[in-house]
């Protein structure tokens, strides 16, 4: 009877308005979809493309003269190799120092009976708002001789205001506070209490810092302009910088002839670097995606 | 004689809770550090803005400028404050206006059944947050050249000729506003979904009963409870007028498009660290940041009067 009544209900509730509006939904989240994912495809396929194909526009939907020589060619350019293995070496070590820092300080400041929370509150939010500039920092770094090192890289710009902000809130709300007090009638100090208890129930949120640190860091090349200067030291994104966008990669070109299929090579191997490049830090969302609407929502919402 | 005491006794007590809380500042030590180090001592160095800094002298050491707002001076006077000024703000202003463009993305997919439709698109539309600036602008220019990319390749379908946009004026903005839309409004419209996933079912049960349309539900229920969130990051935003990131800007730049590119930031970057003028560069850079820093305040204090929305 009540089943009945109920299907009844939603046979009103929907009316057609609301058809409508059901099927202009899903019509936009289609249009969407195409505008985001045509791009991104259009890069694979044209990797995997005769570059002169792409170039006079015959490649739409599927790839074109297929071939591999844009691959084979990133295997003729160490810089790109080294610049790998950089980035993977900054953004590893990177990710890890920014969440000792930064989750260890939302902790503390999560707790309301630190005296001189509210100072500390100031300290770093503060820092969101004013800061010294490029060029005094950039004088700062030289004083304490971090220029052009691998310190430089991972440690002096580690702290993130705003992850400890979303750290701060999650500990504040997902952690039970009379778990503290127990721990603390077990005679658990709070360094102990925190290594012990609070991490391991805070899976979600280390997830989340670790994905946006490590995100960054892969994808950052303005500190590495500014602050190294030797080349090897470079990550991959200043190297990209170079092959993509300002084009001056070194090539030793022999006849008219050479310097065409040089050239050629030079933009297939364009959309190739894209891929390599792009591809890593893709695949590292799914793993940890689980966590990750969780622990962002319980950081975001207060802001 | 009973103030003191009593005084004293608060001051042991004070002791004592930071003594038992020993643990907790150990734990914000190396974050209080680094800060001090890499960005308090900065703000410190902001005074060469008023000095003739010299490496040799040092920071303190360097003579003063005379008059003390010399640098300040030369940038209001130089050609380049204007058009800065202007390209800063039209790109920042330009951003804002599209800054309903989450807020509406993160409406549409509340309102999708949840299943594998809605998790494809909201796996999509973040895909492109994740990539980097530098293969950001690598794409747009590949995919716009002339004379080998999508772009080109559709002007010649359509018989037009195709014009060269990275190297247009007048495009940049445009180009600037919607790639960032392309690539960060799926990631923005997270913090909104956050908040529509906040709402107590009760409200849509209630709504239901009175008859009321999707429509209606959007209007009553989900936009009023996305302003507070919308607000604290519009006054974010206001905060960053003249901030405008340096990252994207400067790779988009070149010589044609350098009228309407040429932004604060990369305007600081270019006196300090390619010309050294250390001084008047840090001039630039201060004068920018104490607008910042006056709009953000004052817009925090009109919107807590307006709306009792604040960020503190």
């Amino acid at each position: 009877m009540s089943e009945n009544r109920k299907k009844k209900d939603n046979r009103i509730r929907s009316g057609r308005p609301d058809e409508i509006f059901q099927m202009l939904l899903y019509l936009t989240a289609i249009i969407i979809l195409v505008i985001v994912l045509y791009p991104l495809y259009f890069v694979v396929i044209a990797s995997f493309s005769d570059p002169s194909a792409v170039g006079g526009g015959q490649v739409w939907l599927l790839p074109k003269g297929f071939t591999l020589d844009g691959y084979k060619e990133l295997f003729r350019h160490d810089e790109i190799w080294t610049g790998y293995a950089n980035t993977i070496l900054y953004t590893a070590v990177g990710t890890l120092v920014g969440l000792i820092v930064n989750l260890f300080a939302a902790y503390a400041l999560s707790r309301k009976d630190l005296v001189g929370r509210k100072f500390f509150n100031f300290m770093f939010i503060f820092t969101m708002f004013f800061n010294g500039g490029l060029i005094p920092t950039f004088l700062t770094i030289k004083d304490f001789n971090l220029y052009n090192t691998f310190a430089v890289m991972v440690l002096p710009f580690s702290v993130s205001v705003y992850n400890i902000i979303v750290a701060r809130t999650f500990f504040q709300n997902s952690i039970p506070s009379d778990l503290n007090d127990a721990a603390k009638i077990d005679g658990c100090g709070n360094l102990g209490y925190f290594f012990k208890i609070v991490l391991p129930l805070s899976k979600a949120i280390i997830s989340v810092i670790a994905l946006w640190t490590a995100v960054g860091m892969w994808n950052s090349y303005f500190n590495a302009l500014i602050y190294l200067k030797d080349a090897s030291r470079y990550p991959l994104q200043l190297i990209l910088r170079n092959i993509l966008i300002t084009n001056n990669l070194q090539m030793s070109f022999g006849s008219g002839e050479a310097m065409q299929i040089a050239l050629r090579l030079s933009n297939l191997m364009r959309y190739s670097v894209i891929i390599v490049s792009t591809v890593p830090i893709m695949c590292l969302y799914p793993f940890v995606q689980k966590y990750f609407n969780k622990g962002v929502m319980i950081g975001a919402v207060k802001g | 004689m009973k103030a003191p005491k009593q005084q004293k006794g608060n001051t042991k007590n004070l002791w004592l809770r930071i003594r038992r809380n020993w643990g907790l500042y150990l734990l914000l030590l190396p974050a209080v550090i680094l800060l001090i180090c890499f960005t308090y001592r900065p703000m410190y160095g902001v005074l060469i803005a008023f000095k003739e800094y010299r490496p040799a002298d040092g920071i303190w050491g360097s003579a003063w400028s005379t008059p003390w707002y010399k640098h300040f001076k030369k940038f209001f006077d130089s050609y380049q404050f204007v058009n800065t000024i202007k390209n800063t703000l039209t790109i920042t202003l330009y951003s804002l206006l599209v800054f309903p463009i989450p807020i509406i993305l993160a409406l549409c997919i509340n309102q999708m059944k949840s299943g594998r439709f809605k998790k494809i698109f909201q796996t999509v539309t973040y895909m492109p947050h994740f990539i980097s600036t530098v293969v950001m602008v690598g794409l747009i220019t590949l995919l716009l050249s002339p004379g080998s990319g999508v772009f080109g390749a559709i002007c010649n379908v359509l018989g037009l000729e195709a014009p060269n946009l990275m190297g247009k004026a007048g495009a940049f903005k445009h180009l600037y506003v919607w790639s960032d839309v392309w690539q960060h409004a799926g990631w923005d419209s997270i913090i909104y979904i956050a908040a529509l996933s906040g709402i107590d079912p009760s409200l849509y049960e209630a709504a239901t009963v009175d008859g009321a349309t999707k429509m209606q539900k959007i209007k009553y229920i989900d936009i009023p409870m996305l302003i507070p969130t919308a607000v604290i990051m519009l006054i974010l935003r206001m905060g960053g007028l003249l901030g405008l990131g340096f990252e994207k800007v400067y790779l988009m730049q070149n010589d044609l498009n350098l009228v309407s590119s040429e932004v604060i930031s990369t305007y600081v970057y270019k006196i300090g660290v390619i010309n050294t003028q250390y001084s008047y560069s840090a001039a630039i850079n201060l004068f920018s940041t104490i607008v910042n820093f006056i709009l953000l305040l004052s817009v925090n204090k009109i919107s807590k009067r307006i709306s009792e929305n604040s960020l503190w």
